[in-house]
């Protein structure tokens, strides 16, 4: 695999937790994900699999060691400059999907993209409708996203976390919430994505089926890395 | 829908929460409106007060002052003695000297609107045993009338007829009412020198002002004269009219370079109104100003309340790539969109209770409700609307941008 383009590295990530006491939450982690992966993280609740998440996807910046996305030294940026970054090179898909419920999901797709700027009004608009119609929701596309499912309202936010054709997909339980009719679907859309566009994903999550059809697990413990294979 | 993406969300806030953007604008609207009116009012009122002091009192007037004698010799040490131990006035005559080259250089300075010579002196009104005290004044009836807008208060007669008529007079409506007198009837007058002439009324003003009415006349300057019995050049003051009753200050200090006499503008000469302008103003300032920052309140509140339920909607919106600016300027879109909206009905609002109020009749002098109508006063309320709003949607949108999205998921 060293042979791969590393679009994700840490170096001796470390981080605290200072309430309610002390508490060495990450230990020392270091390890690279590759373009086109599809990568997972397992452990049990308060190995530190979501704080690490958390800190790789540069919303979290309190933490000691040096990240590099894409080549570029994250650590010691400035927090608007993360925003653009995360902006158009990373997208995320939550558990408990997260739409703005006040918007359209067309309009909850959009939002990301017309911040980034790149494209005209009109062609955002054209590739969010691609995307969505990818999940097979083009028939929802100006609902209310407080009117969906929840496995509809999520494939809604992993159209979104696509629309600026991110390098990097991460999520925090993408399927925790959905049954398993619709785990399979996001599953097939991850493997999809990893295998014909290239776009690495990280996904956190408890599910070892979920786990197992990934490229590689990452199994974390106390905060350290245990394993970085399969162990299913 | 092809606005900036932040000013996009800010209107979907907005329409979605319609309740709250209802209850945010109509505050701002009360604020306003209020702020409008009370400073209308204020307005109305100074403005009223001040052509009360207008109807006999022009910006500046110029007037020989009293006199006071000085020790013969100046006092060089405590042990030389004073030749005069006893200071007295030593004015002899009111007169200024060649008053009419002083009227010219006057109305030649560029900001003097008007100018005109007058004579002031004691009458007293007979009718058979019955005396009225009253103050006479020698004028040009016709500048003067141009100057103090005598002809409104004209309830009988016409000013013309005293222009060039010697034996003529205008009195005040007491005077007439207490001597039972009317156009064209005879008055006798006489001076504190012992001149008593029969004139004739060709006019009576009523100006709804007691001092006035029951007290002043007005004859020609000659006639005056006679009645002091003094010679044709003899004026007591030159009044002025300059192009900025505000700015007479200045004026005065250019004017006192033309002449020795004193020149005095009518902020000296009232200042007990002007002073109680101020209080007034400053008190409707203070109230007015309390019910804006009440109003400010409400949009802090608001908004703040949409904060804290959004703040989940916020956390998305940075982890999808909003900085923190971007949500600064999306709540203060919201904020300015809310308080202009609330602005323009306040002023609305205002300008419906300002034009009730001008309807009202109040009688007497004042006629209607002295209210102002001032467009410096609607940009006035409009910019302190909208800087109030800016001011109370920063305020709890720093607290939105600096929302740390993790602590939200991580719940």
């Amino acid at each position: 695999m060293s042979n791969k383009e590393i679009i994700i590295s840490t170096k001796g990530l470390g981080k605290y937790f200072y309430d309610p006491i002390k508490f060495k939450v990450l230990d020392n982690v270091s390890f690279d994900a590759y373009k086109g992966e599809f990568l997972t993280l397992v452990g049990k609740s308060g190995s530190g699999k979501s704080t690490l998440l958390y800190c790789l996807s540069t919303m979290d910046t309190d933490y000691e060691g040096e990240l590099t996305i894409n080549g570029k030294l994250i650590t010691g940026k400035k927090t608007n400059e993360l925003a653009a970054i995360r902006n158009e090179s990373i997208g995320f898909v939550f558990q408990f999907h997260y739409l703005l419920p006040e918007f359209s999901c067309l309009k909850n797709v959009m939002i990301p993209a017309l911040r980034l700027g790149k494209y005209s009004h009109a062609e955002v608009e054209e590739r969010a409708y691609q995307k969505l119609s990818m999940l097979g929701l083009q028939d929802q596309a100006l609902k209310p996203a407080s009117k969906l499912s929840g496995g509809q309202q999520q494939r809604v936010s992993i159209a979104r976390a696509l629309i600026n054709d991110p390098a990097i997909i991460m999520g925090d339980e993408p399927t925790g919430n959905l049954d398993s009719k619709n785990t399979e679907i996001v599953f097939d859309i991850f493997k999809q994505l990893s295998q014909e566009f290239g776009q690495s994903i990280i996904a956190v999550t408890h599910d070892n089926d979920f786990a197992k059809a990934s490229d590689r697990t990452i199994e974390m413990a106390d905060g350290k890395i245990i394993s970085h294979k399969k162990m299913f | 829908m092809k606005l900036p993406v932040n000013i996009d969300i800010a209107v979907t806030h907005i329409t979605k929460g319609l309740r709250q953007t209802t209850v945010a604008s109509f505050g701002v609207a009360l604020g306003v409106a209020i702020y409008l009116f009370m400073n209308s009012l204020s307005a109305g009122f100074s403005g009223f007060s001040r052509d009360n002091i207008f109807q006999n009192n022009a910006h500046i007037k110029i007037y020989k002052s009293d006199e006071i004698s000085q020790p013969l010799l100046p006092e060089n040490d405590s042990n030389s003695l004073n030749v005069i131990l006893n200071p007295q006035i030593t004015t002899r005559s009111k007169t200024l000297i060649n008053p009419a080259d002083i009227l010219q250089k006057v109305k030649q300075e560029p900001y003097v609107t008007n100018a005109i010579e007058q004579i002031d002196y004691t009458v007293f009104y007979n009718r058979g045993s019955t005396q009225l005290r009253g103050s006479g004044i020698g004028v040009n009836m016709i500048a003067y009338s141009e100057m103090f807008n005598t002809q409104k208060y004209m309830v009988a007669g016409k000013i013309m007829d005293l222009q060039g008529n010697i034996n003529g007079v205008i009195i005040g409506s007491g005077i007439a009412d207490k001597l039972n007198l009317n156009v064209g009837d005879n008055i006798s007058m006489s001076s504190s020198y012992g001149i008593s002439k029969v004139l004739k009324i060709v006019g009576i003003f009523k100006m709804g002002n007691s001092i006035m009415d029951d007290s002043k006349s007005f004859v020609n300057l000659s006639t005056a004269q006679q009645f002091l019995k003094e010679k044709a050049s003899y004026v007591t003051t030159i009044y002025t009219n300059t192009i900025d009753p505000d700015n007479t200050t200045r004026y005065v200090h250019q004017l006192q370079t033309i002449t020795n006499y004193t020149v005095e503008d009518w902020k000296t000469t009232n200042a007990d109104v002007i002073s109680g302008d101020k209080t007034r103003s400053t008190m409707m300032d203070s109230i007015s100003l309390s019910i804006f920052a009440l109003a400010g309140f409400i949009i802090y509140n608001i908004l703040s309340s949409t904060i804290s339920q959004k703040i989940n909607d916020i956390a998305i919106l940075k982890a999808t790539g909003f900085s923190g600016k971007d949500v600064i300027k999306i709540f203060i879109a919201e904020a300015l969109i809310m308080g202009i909206i609330g602005t323009i009905i306040g002023l609305m609002l205002g300008s419906v209770l300002i034009f009730m109020l001008s309807k009202v009749y109040m009688g007497g002098p004042v006629g209607y409700f002295p209210i102002a109508f001032k467009l410096s006063l609607y940009i006035r309320s409009f910019v302190l609307g909208v800087m109030m709003t800016l001011i109370a949607g920063y305020l709890p949108s720093r607290r939105a941008a600096n929302v740390d999205p993790v602590e939200i998921f991580r719940k």
